[in-house]
């Protein structure tokens, strides 16, 4: 799939590189004992470190470190045993100590993968260049005054990790395929709770253009803070087409710091470079650097859970699904949890097709999540037992899903209740095979002629007869019987 | 009653034990003293009432037989660096307007737990920048020593700094002892100007948990006290390993009253042949020199030996802590405490406050720290000075392997005129010359009142250890008061 930008002079490739920030899972700050639940009054979460009062010090929170390496090795990537705390300076009122600290040239995380899975079933790999660990800043409230800015240092100080791409992405398509599989590998990991409306995690995204098949990596444009997957591939497809028309106007794109406009869905600029910070990254004298053994790297693996990819090559290879159904089914580990729950010990590709053309329809229909879902993993378990055990037909188990959805009923009840149990007495099939048979001279003679798909006629009277209760295969086979001899 | 106000920390420790007067007279003796020697200008805030209190508990806890620190009644002056929980706390800083704050530094903490009794906060340059204690948005501290003779008769002195209202206080009796910071030399060189003995421990020794930051890989608290004796003691109750501060060292404290056994045979002593610099004050050299026969005669070896990177200490140091200081006082920025002074936006108020808020020197560093930590200057500066910062680290490890504890001068003149040097900040810069490498290198340097100038004014050696081997550090310095026998209020106007 080649995503190009037709451009008056000629065809144009998009280079894209993102920039994540990550909230980490941790019960209080990076470098403070101050919780970090979303949502608190203002100002109820900060400590004296946070505010940055006189003479107070850091001390790194080691859960924190541990959610990095987790991730880290998520993003299967080098972590590294040595890392150093630097402060990024620059002023602003949410920033009371007048510089974040962040991770310069010694980030605790190096080179990974993420493998992205598109639409068409494909695979695609991103490099992942590094992750650090730095501080989140406070809540700059300009709406609460008219004339006054209002602070809010409750996210001061909380941990995030930034995650850095390499410039590997060529579509938004990708940089959506990109946001969704970093998310899920994170939720797996329980590193981070992905949810980017809450703005736990954030996107900065880059972008530059380049002629189609050149190789030269041309000047970027960074769009900050961009708080959804739509909005970043918005952002990214807006960029593009800015940048080309600048090209093809003669310009040149200036290397600049943009705002996402989702009301219009544009990106404005926001300070440019002359006006870019000088930061003076310097290593923070306040903390050591960071040492930790690889016996602690290697402790955190044994705590990994299954990740996506690994999973979703179990679900191909040990349950023989599709690559592109068990991508949608990894995709959130509360779907792949539910399905699993499902498919245990019953026929999984049968699961699969329940979850993914039946449930999921009506998930996204009522816009609840699969936690959320009316009818139960064990449930729908059930629905599809009563389908294995001939109780009910695939076509019967739909009518029975429906009112599964409408009454909450368990599938075993609906049946029973309903009378939908499948007729599998072979003596009452025998009887409506031969009544069809009867009824159909016409039909038995251009059978006997060679006609196979005639047979359909008479399954359809037995079913008509039958209420749609006969077994099919029962059905199948005895007609077959019969009017072969 | 005999002086109360002469009295040293062990003197006056084994005289309450005794019961020979009660805490509270001791607090009150030092509260008058406080209040008759104002004109030092050697604290920036009085605090009877917390002094009173104190030693009003500890008089309890004496009389309950409770448990009794190592300082328990002990009047002391709190340098106005240390966070002090409900009492204001300045830097002698304009910015720090109003500032109370609502915890108590590890050190002060330790202090008060050890049954200190603290008397006020001292007077200091401006965050701990300078050397002579003029930089003070307070006013400048005096030198309770005056010189008998020469050009300098009649003038008031500086007291040297940053710790300046801390020397002066226990110089001149209005403190039994103080808390001092060194960064550069804060602690040990205003001890040589006014006649005391200051100790800057090993990087780590002392947590700087709510001590106001100046350049934080060089900052270290440490006593200001009239004795070694007194120094040992006041080192004990201040140090100790804390969790709030990540480069705090994770060591035991020892006792270091203990190491004071006044047996220095054998040990080896090094002289830097580098600190011997040109030009310098023929009456430094010689005090230098009697320095190392007094050592000599109490049984140690004098042994020659190089520190080749000194010269280079000074300009490393004035690119290191203005760095660190550039990017610690950001948080200074009128938004949640101290000073604010409006402006039209944000970064007007930012410069509006910080422009008012900080005094001329602190000015200057913030601006050469921003200036070496900036893109294409970082290398040049910055990182070069580590290198060199590690090199001058190695000197002395290597000069260790050779030596126990290495004699030089705190300091390269006695205490000079207010007003003097105030023009040319690289020869007030000058002024730490000696004291300078031991904290980039984070060693234990300890200045001890040696002898008097020609003019009557003190002046002090320095004794510098290895890391956390301030029990050596203290055995010698031990000996070289003895042998020296100097009286702190020698020269004093009375």
């Amino acid at each position: 799939m080649s995503y190009v930008i037709k451009g008056e002079t000629g065809d144009w490739e998009v280079v894209i590189g993102l920039e994540v920030h990550c909230q980490v899972i941790s019960n209080a700050k990076l470098f403070s004992g101050a919780a970090t639940d979303f949502g608190s009054e203002p100002n109820t979460q900060v400590s004296l470190v946070d505010a940055a009062m006189p003479g107070m010090l850091p001390v790194i929170n080691e859960q924190c470190v541990r959610q990095a390496i987790k991730t880290g090795l998520g993003l299967k990537a080098k972590i590294n045993t040595k890392s150093v705390f630097a402060r990024k300076n620059y002023f602003y009122a949410d920033l009371p100590q007048g510089y974040q600290i962040s991770q310069a040239d010694q980030p605790i995380v190096g080179e990974g993968t993420v493998i992205l899975d598109m639409p068409d079933g494909s695979s695609r790999a991103v490099g992942i260049e590094r992750l650090h660990l730095e501080q989140d800043a406070g809540k700059s409230l300009h709406d609460q005054d008219p004339t006054r800015t209002f602070i809010d240092l409750n996210r001061t100080g909380v941990a995030l990790m930034e995650i850095v791409s390499k410039p590997d992405m060529r579509s938004p398509e990708e940089a959506g395929a990109y946001l969704r599989k970093l998310r899920s590998i994170v939720r797996y990991l329980e590193t981070c709770d992905g949810n980017m409306d809450q703005g736990s995690m954030r996107c900065d995204v880059n972008v530059s253009v380049r002629p189609k098949g050149s190789t030269e990596l041309r000047t970027r444009a960074e769009t900050k803070n961009v708080n959804s997957v739509r909005f970043a591939m918005q952002a990214i497809e807006y960029e593009a087409q800015r940048q080309v028309e600048i090209y093809d106007n003669g310009g040149e794109v200036v290397q600049e710091t943009r705002l996402f406009d989702s009301q219009k869905g544009v990106t404005r600029s926001m300070r440019s470079k002359e006006h870019a910070h000088d930061y003076r990254y310097f290593p923070d004298p306040d903390l050591l650097p960071l040492v930790f053994d690889d016996a602690l790297v290697a402790e955190i693996k044994t705590t990994l859970p299954e990740l996506p990819d690994e999973r979703k090559a179990r679900y191909v290879g040990e349950f023989g699904l599709s690559p592109y159904d068990a991508g949608v089914l990894v995709q959130e580990k509360d779907t792949a949890t539910y399905f699993e729950a499902v498919a245990l010990g019953r026929d999984a590709k049968m699961a699969a097709n329940w979850v993914i053309n039946n449930l999921f329809a009506v998930l996204s229909d009522r816009g609840v999540g699969i936690t959320e879902s009316p009818i139960s993993a064990a449930d729908l378990g059930k629905l599809l037992d009563l389908i294995a055990d001939d109780t009910i037909s695939t076509k019967i188990a739909k009518e029975v899903f429906e009112v599964m959805l409408e009454t909450g009923d368990a599938p075993d009840k609906i049946v029973e209740d309903k009378g939908l149990k499948q007729i599998t007495d072979t003596g009452a099939i025998e009887a409506a095979v031969d009544a069809a048979i009867a009824a159909g001279p016409t039909q038995v003679a251009q059978y006997k002629g060679g006609n196979e798909k005639i047979l359909g006629w008479f399954v359809g009277q037995v079913m008509k007869s039958t209420g749609g209760k006969a077994n099919p295969g029962q059905v199948n086979k005895l007609l077959k019987d019969k009017l072969d001899n | 009653m005999a002086d109360l106000t002469q009295f040293t920390l062990a003197e006056a420790r084994d005289a309450l034990a005794k019961k020979d007067f009660s805490a509270a007279e001791l607090a009150e003796t030092y509260i008058k003293a406080v209040q008759a020697g104002r004109d030092l200008n050697a604290y920036i805030t009085e605090t009877p009432e917390v002094a009173l209190e104190r030693a009003r508990e500890s008089d309890d806890r004496r009389a309950k037989g409770a448990p009794i620190g190592a300082m328990d009644g002990l009047p002391i002056a709190m340098k106005d660096l240390f966070c002090t929980e409900g009492v204001l706390t300045t830097a002698a800083s304009h910015i720090l307007d109003g500032f109370v704050p609502p915890y108590e530094s590890t050190v002060s903490a330790n202090l008060r737990s050890a049954g200190a009794v603290m008397l006020g906060k001292t007077n200091l340059d401006e965050f701990a920048m300078g050397s002579a204690n003029i930089t003070s948005y307070y006013g400048p501290v005096k030198n309770p020593w005056k010189a008998k003779g020469g050009a300098n008769v009649g003038k008031d002195l500086v007291p040297g700094g940053s710790s300046g209202g801390s020397a002066a206080a226990v110089a001149a009796g209005l403190a039994m002892a103080a808390t001092g910071t060194d960064t550069g030399g804060s602690i040990r060189q205003p001890a040589s100007f006014c006649g005391i003995t200051g100790l800057k421990p090993t990087y780590g020794r002392c947590s700087r948990w709510g001590v106001v930051a100046f350049a934080s890989s060089l900052d270290q608290a440490g006593p200001m006290t009239k004795t070694v004796r007194d120094a040992a003691i006041m080192l004990g109750a201040m140090a100790g390993h804390d969790p709030k501060d990540s480069t705090s060292a994770a060591m035991a404290v020892p006792d270091f009253e203990a190491a004071l056994t006044g047996d220095i045979r054998g040990l080896n002593v090094g002289i830097p042949k580098e600190y011997s610099m040109d030009g310098m004050d023929p009456e430094i050299q010689a005090l230098w020199d009697k320095g190392q026969e007094w050592l000599k005669a109490a049984g140690a070896n004098i042994k020659q030996i190089s520190l080749p990177h000194t010269k280079y200490a000074l300009a490393t140091y004035y690119i290191v802590a203005p760095a660190e200081a550039s990017a610690n006082l950001a948080r200074y920025d009128g938004v949640r405490y101290g000073l604010r002074v409006p402006g039209e936006s944000l970064d007007d108020m930012y410069m509006n406050t910080r422009g008012e808020g900080f005094g001329e020197e602190v000015q200057r560093r913030i601006l050469i720290g921003t200036y070496v930590l900036s893109s294409g200057y970082y290398d040049a500066y910055y990182i070069k000075a580590q290198r060199v910062r590690s090199l001058i680290a190695n000197d002395f490890k290597t000069a260790f392997k050779d030596v126990d504890v290495i004699l030089t001068p705190t300091a390269p003149t006695a205490a000079f005129p207010l007003g003097e040097k105030q023009e040319d900040p690289v020869a007030m810069y000058l002024n730490d010359v000696f004291t300078v490498p031991t904290s980039l290198a984070g060693l234990p340097g300890m200045s001890v009142p040696a002898g008097l100038s020609k003019d009557g004014l003190p002046l002090g050696l320095q004794l510098i250890g290895r890391a956390f081997d301030e029990e050596t550090l203290l055995r010698v310095a031990g000996v070289m008061e003895s042998a020296a026998a100097f009286s702190f209020h020698h020269g004093l106007e009375v």
